[in-house]
């Protein structure tokens, strides 16, 4: 399969998520420094990157809560910084996102959880959402009996499952996870790379996701890009990430302390 | 000289910090009131505020009023006496309560418990991402969590407080006919003789005033919480103290434009 989409007027081919010389800085600390990253179609990029890196400021950035000092963020060629807000809200209407720790709302029961997009977007009825919620709920591997408990009487894992029942509820083209397998035991974090593969195998999905889990970068990346101080260090596929030959993957996926990354450490 | 310099510098700083919080809050309360009147509307949770801010804050609100009329016939006596003017005690009491302290002592009771409950709702969903997953949603947070509470405040005070009021009259009648030995037409006959629909209808405009820098206050400091549960904790005060210090300034502002001659 070839790694980009065919743009039939201009006969070039075109990536899913095309980012360029994206940058942005919290006062004189700059987080992105031109960061530059294109993924393909149907593709699982993995964004591996040590803590404070700007691996969660980039999916931000792509989000739409952060607003970029420069750069371009363009979904199907189309540059979503340059968009009016209706149109980038539209965009972004296909994008689905497992927050870090699920961010699930505590207000609400899991079932109103899931198909909160569905109900924002008016695209059922309550009665209908409901319906669809247990049925995303069954895809996640949870009986239709959780749609009817509350986000803090689930265990962490439980959690996880709906916030991604969440994400993929309204059939998002482009997939996001933050930290998918963090504060998870591996047991538990090998279902929900598990389901994330399915899901994005099953509805075709584009996807980020960002970690710095070895093992989840393994299996659920085609693709992988490491990120250190704001740019892109190196980018390839995701199975040769433990022998990529990179100096900073090398030290960063064996865990070393000796190598060109040097930690900061605040006296 | 460094040290004066300093100390200029200090105040700089200060006035500089001051301007920047109110014109955010004031961009804040402008934006909340802009989505009050901008589709889409999310009745259940305007519904859910109006619970919160109206119906639970009841009991507290009724049982502030009751007493407060209680005290006040009773304060007022003992002064009233002195100049054997105890017939007024049933028109002072009931301007004090429908004028200022139906809305001031209601408003002050619902800002600990509401605007600290709002603060510390809307401060822990922006740290634990809630607010970032409403926007990921296609769901505005500020028409999602901001407008229905603002809307909510402005409507559930002046009910609460027109409650408040009838409840304070009721007390003064009590400690008057059980206490003071008035005759209950007589109380009941100077209370409606006495008091004017302005009365009133002014302290239910106060009301309507403190209801909605109650709910800004909780939105704005939980809305722009930081940190961890520290942050949280610190806007939930923050929430607390400012909404009650600007319901008494805005008690001498509404004040002054009712009733200035």
């Amino acid at each position: 399969m070839s790694a980009f989409q065919q743009n039939p007027a201009t006969g070039t081919m075109t990536p899913k998520i095309r980012i360029r010389g994206l940058s942005k800085s919290f006062g004189a600390k700059l987080v992105l420094d031109g960061v530059d990253l294109d993924v393909a179609p149907g593709t699982s990029m993995v964004v591996i990157g040590g803590s404070g890196s700007g691996k969660s400021v980039l999916l931000k950035c792509v989000l739409g809560l952060i607003e970029p000092d420069a750069g371009t963020i363009e979904i199907d060629g189309k540059n979503l910084l340059a968009m009016d807000r209706s149109d980038r809200e539209a965009t972004r209407a296909h994008i689905g996102m497992l927050f870090q720790n699920g961010a699930l709302f505590d207000s609400l029961p899991v079932w109103e959880n899931v198909a909160f997009g569905l109900l924002a977007q008016k695209l059922v009825t309550r009665d209908e959402a409901k319906d669809r919620a247990i049925g995303v709920l069954g895809q996640v591997g949870l009986a239709g009996s959780v749609g009817d408990l509350w986000p803090a009487e689930l265990s962490g894992g439980m959690q996880k499952r709906v916030a991604l029942a969440r994400a993929i509820a309204a059939q998002p083209d482009i997939l996001f996870f933050d930290e998918p397998t963090t504060g998870l035991d591996p047991i538990m974090g090998a279902v929900i790379d598990g389901l994330i593969v399915d899901c994005v195998k099953r509805l075709g999905s584009t996807a980020v996701a960002i970690t710095h889990d070895m093992i989840s970068a393994a299996r659920i990346g085609d693709q992988a890009a490491m990120i250190h101080k704001g740019k892109i260090v190196w980018q390839g596929p995701a199975k040769s990430l433990m022998t990529s030959g990179n100096d900073m993957v090398d030290q960063f996926t064996h865990g070393r302390r000796e190598g060109p990354i040097q930690m900061e450490l605040r006296k | 000289m460094t040290a004066a310099l300093d100390l200029l510098a200090t105040i700089g700083r200060f006035v500089l910090g001051a301007c920047q919080a109110t014109g955010q809050l004031t961009l804040f309360a402008l934006a909340g009131l802009s989505h009050i009147v901008r589709p889409p509307f999310y009745p259940r949770a305007f519904g859910r505020a109006m619970l919160e801010i109206g119906y639970l804050s009841l009991p507290v609100v009724a049982l502030t009023a009751v007493f407060t009329g209680m005290v006040l016939a009773l304060q007022s006596s003992t002064g009233l006496s002195r100049f054997s003017a105890d017939s007024a005690i049933a028109s002072l009491v009931v301007l004090s309560v429908t004028r200022e302290l139906g809305p001031v002592l209601g408003a002050l009771m619902v800002a600990g418990r509401v605007g600290a409950a709002m603060a510390a709702e809307i401060g822990t969903m922006r740290v634990t991402d809630q607010i970032d997953a409403l926007t990921t949603l296609q769901t505005n947070p500020m028409k999602y969590l901001v407008a229905p509470r603002l809307l909510a405040g402005l409507i559930a005070l002046p009910l609460l407080v027109l409650v408040a009021d009838i409840l304070g009259v009721l007390g003064g009648f009590i400690i008057a006919t059980l206490k003071l030995n008035f005759s209950a037409a007589t109380y009941l006959n100077n209370t409606i003789n006495f008091v004017q629909a302005d009365d009133v209808i002014s302290g239910l405009a106060k009301a309507a005033v403190f209801g909605f820098l109650i709910s800004l206050m909780g939105c704005y400091h939980g809305y722009n919480s930081k940190g961890g549960a520290q942050g949280v904790g610190a806007a939930t005060t923050a929430a607390v103290v400012t909404a009650s210090v600007l319901i008494l300034a805005f008690d001498y502002v509404l004040t002054e434009l009712f009733f200035a001659r």
